[in-house]
C-alpha cells in the first residue's frame, strides 16, 4: 500500500462517500434477504400454527400421515367469534392478529379478572371447528393467553363438541424455565388433559390443576407440574379466565352440547 | 493443506480457542448451550458470520478509513447477522424460535468483532475467511461440549433423544435442575478451561 493512498483515504469527503457506499450495500443485502425469504417465513409460521391446532384437536397422528396442510384443510374451519355475546360474526380470520387486536383500544376491553395477568383482551377471537370423518363437529379449538411465571404464554385448548370435555392443552409460545415450567410442553403432561371435564353439573368451572397430583379418577383435576408451582398456577388461571364470562363463557353457554344439533345456524 | 492453513483453521479449536483461552463470546455460550441442537445451529451461525464478515472486511481493508473502521465492521457484521436470522426463520422455524434473540446477539459476540479487528484488517481475504471458520469451530467445540453435559444431565437427552430415562417419564434418572439454568455453563466452561490448562500449562497467564 503506497503512502499516497493511505493519506488519501483519510480525507473527510472520502470517508463520507465510503461510509455511504457501505450503508447502501448493507441495506441492499438486508432488504433482499428479508423480502425474498418472507413468503417462506410466513408459510413456516402458518404451518407451525396449524400443527399446534391439530395437536390440540388430537389429530397429530393424522397430520403426520397425511401432512399438516392437507389434514388442516380437510377437518378444520376457522370461525370469528364475538366474545361478549358468544356469537359468530363475519370477519377476515386470515388477517386477524390476536396480539395487535389486544393492544388496540377500539378492538379490545379491559380485563376485570386480574389473576390472569392480562391488561386487555381482544373483543373477538378466531376459534377452530374441527370435523370428524362423518362431517359433524368433533372438537373446538380455542386460543388461550395468560401469564406464566416469566411472561405471557400463548396456547390452545381443544374441547370436545360438548364444550366440556378436554382433548389437549397445547402451548406454542412461552418463556418458562426449561425443565420446570416449560414442561407444559411435555407430551406426558399434555396427555393428562384428555377426558377431563371443565364444568360440573351446575355449569360452574370445576377444572383445577392440583399441586401434588390429582386424585385417581378425579375428572376435574390435572396434576400440577412438579417444580413449577407458579407456571401451573398461571395455566390454571388462564383456563379459568378463558372458560369464564370474559372469555368463551358466553359462547360455551350458547353452544354447549348443541353444536351438532343445528346450534350453528 | 499447508501447515499455515492448518494452523489458521484448527489452531482456534484447542490451542488458541476463543472461549477457553481468549475468554471471548461467553455470553451466548451460556444462553444457548442447554441443548445440542441449539448449540449446533448457533455454532454454525456464528461460524458463517465470522467467516464472511472477516472475508468482506479483509477485501476492503485497504479502503476503510481508520477513523470509522469499527463502525464499518459493525455495519457489515450486523447485516450478515440479519441475513443469517432471516435464513434461519425461513428454513428452520422451530430452532429460530428457540434461539430467538440470541441469533441477533451474535452482533455483540466479541469473537466476530475481535477477529475482524485483530486478523481481517491485516490479512488477505481467503486466509481471513479460514480464520473465521476456525474461530467458529473453536466456539462450536466449546458450545457443543457444554451442551453435551447440560442436555445429558439436565434433561437426560442428547439431540432431543432420551438417553437417561427421567423419573417424570417413569424412568430412573433424576434430572439435575441446576444444569438446566444458564449460569451452570459457568461451571462447565470453568471445568473445561481447567482441563485444557492442566494439559497445556503454557496457556496459563502469568500474574
Amino acid at each position: 500500500m503506497s503512502n499516497s493512498t493511505s493519506k488519501n483515504k483519510e480525507t473527510f469527503s472520502r470517508t463520507l462517500i465510503f461510509v455511504f457506499i457501505i450503508c447502501l450495500v448493507c441495506a441492499a443485502l438486508v432488504s433482499v434477504s428479508a423480502i425474498s425469504l418472507k413468503p417462506m417465513q410466513k408459510a413456516n409460521k402458518l404451518l407451525d400454527q396449524h400443527t399446534k391446532i391439530l395437536e390440540a384437536a388430537g389429530l397429530t397422528d393424522e397430520a403426520n400421515k397425511n401432512g399438516v396442510g392437507a389434514t388442516f384443510e380437510k377437518y378444520v374451519t376457522a370461525k370469528f367469534v364475538e366474545l361478549k355475546t358468544g356469537t359468530f360474526i363475519d370477519g377476515d380470520h386470515e388477517t386477524y392478529d390476536e396480539r395487535s387486536d389486544a393492544r388496540d383500544v377500539t378492538k379490545s376491553s379491559v380485563v376485570k379478572d386480574h389473576d390472569v395477568g392480562l391488561r386487555r383482551r381482544a373483543d373477538n377471537a378466531v376459534i377452530y371447528l374441527v370435523k370428524n370423518d362423518q362431517g359433524s363437529i368433533d372438537t373446538v379449538v380455542f386460543p388461550i393467553v395468560g401469564m406464566g411465571l416469566w411472561d405471557i404464554m400463548y396456547g390452545y385448548i381443544g374441547l370436545d363438541a360438548d364444550l366440556n370435555t378436554a382433548k389437549r392443552v397445547v402451548y406454542y409460545d412461552l418463556k418458562e424455565t426449561p425443565g420446570l415450567g416449560a414442561e407444559v410442553q411435555n407430551p406426558k403432561w399434555k396427555a393428562l388433559w384428555k377426558g377431563k371435564k371443565m364444568f360440573d353439573e351446575n355449569h360452574n368451572i370445576a377444572i383445577q390443576i392440583v399441586k401434588g397430583g390429582a386424585k385417581k379418577g378425579d375428572i376435574y383435576g390435572v396434576d400440577a407440574l412438579s417444580g413449577a408451582t407458579l407456571t401451573s398456577r398461571g395455566v390454571n388461571r388462564t383456563i379459568h379466565f378463558w372458560l369464564g364470562d370474559e372469555g368463551y363463557g358466553p359462547f360455551i353457554a350458547k353452544f354447549g352440547g348443541k353444536l351438532n344439533n343445528g346450534g350453528l345456524n | 493443506m499447508s501447515s499455515d492453513t492448518k494452523k489458521v483453521l484448527f489452531g482456534p479449536v484447542i490451542n488458541n480457542n476463543p472461549i477457553t483461552l481468549q475468554v471471548l463470546g461467553v455470553c451466548s455460550a451460556l444462553a444457548v448451550s442447554n441443548s445440542m441442537a441449539n448449540a449446533l445451529v448457533m455454532s454454525v451461525a456464528v461460524m458463517m458470520v465470522t467467516a464472511f464478515s472477516s472475508m468482506f472486511i479483509s477485501m476492503i481493508r485497504n479502503q476503510i478509513p481508520s477513523s470509522v473502521r469499527i463502525i464499518v465492521q459493525m455495519a457489515i457484521i450486523a447485516s450478515l447477522v440479519i441475513v443469517v436470522d432471516q435464513v434461519l426463520r425461513a428454513f428452520s422455524y422451530q430452532l429460530s424460535k428457540e434461539l430467538s434473540v440470541y441469533v441477533g446477539l451474535i452482533i455483540t459476540n466479541c469473537i466476530v468483532m475481535g477477529r475482524a479487528e485483530a486478523f481481517a484488517m491485516k490479512e488477505k481475504p481467503l486466509v481471513s475467511f479460514l480464520d473465521g471458520i476456525g474461530n467458529g469451530l473453536g466456539y462450536g467445540a466449546v458450545l457443543l461440549t457444554v451442551a453435551f453435559f447440560r442436555e445429558l444431565f439436565g434433561f437426560g437427552r442428547l439431540f432431543g433423544i432420551e438417553i437417561l430415562p427421567l423419573i417424570q417419564n417413569d424412568g430412573w434418572y433424576q434430572a439435575n435442575g441446576l444444569l438446566v439454568l444458564p449460569f451452570s455453563s459457568f461451571f462447565v466452561i470453568g471445568m473445561i478451561i481447567w482441563a485444557v490448562r492442566t494439559k497445556k500449562p503454557e496457556q496459563i497467564e502469568k500474574d
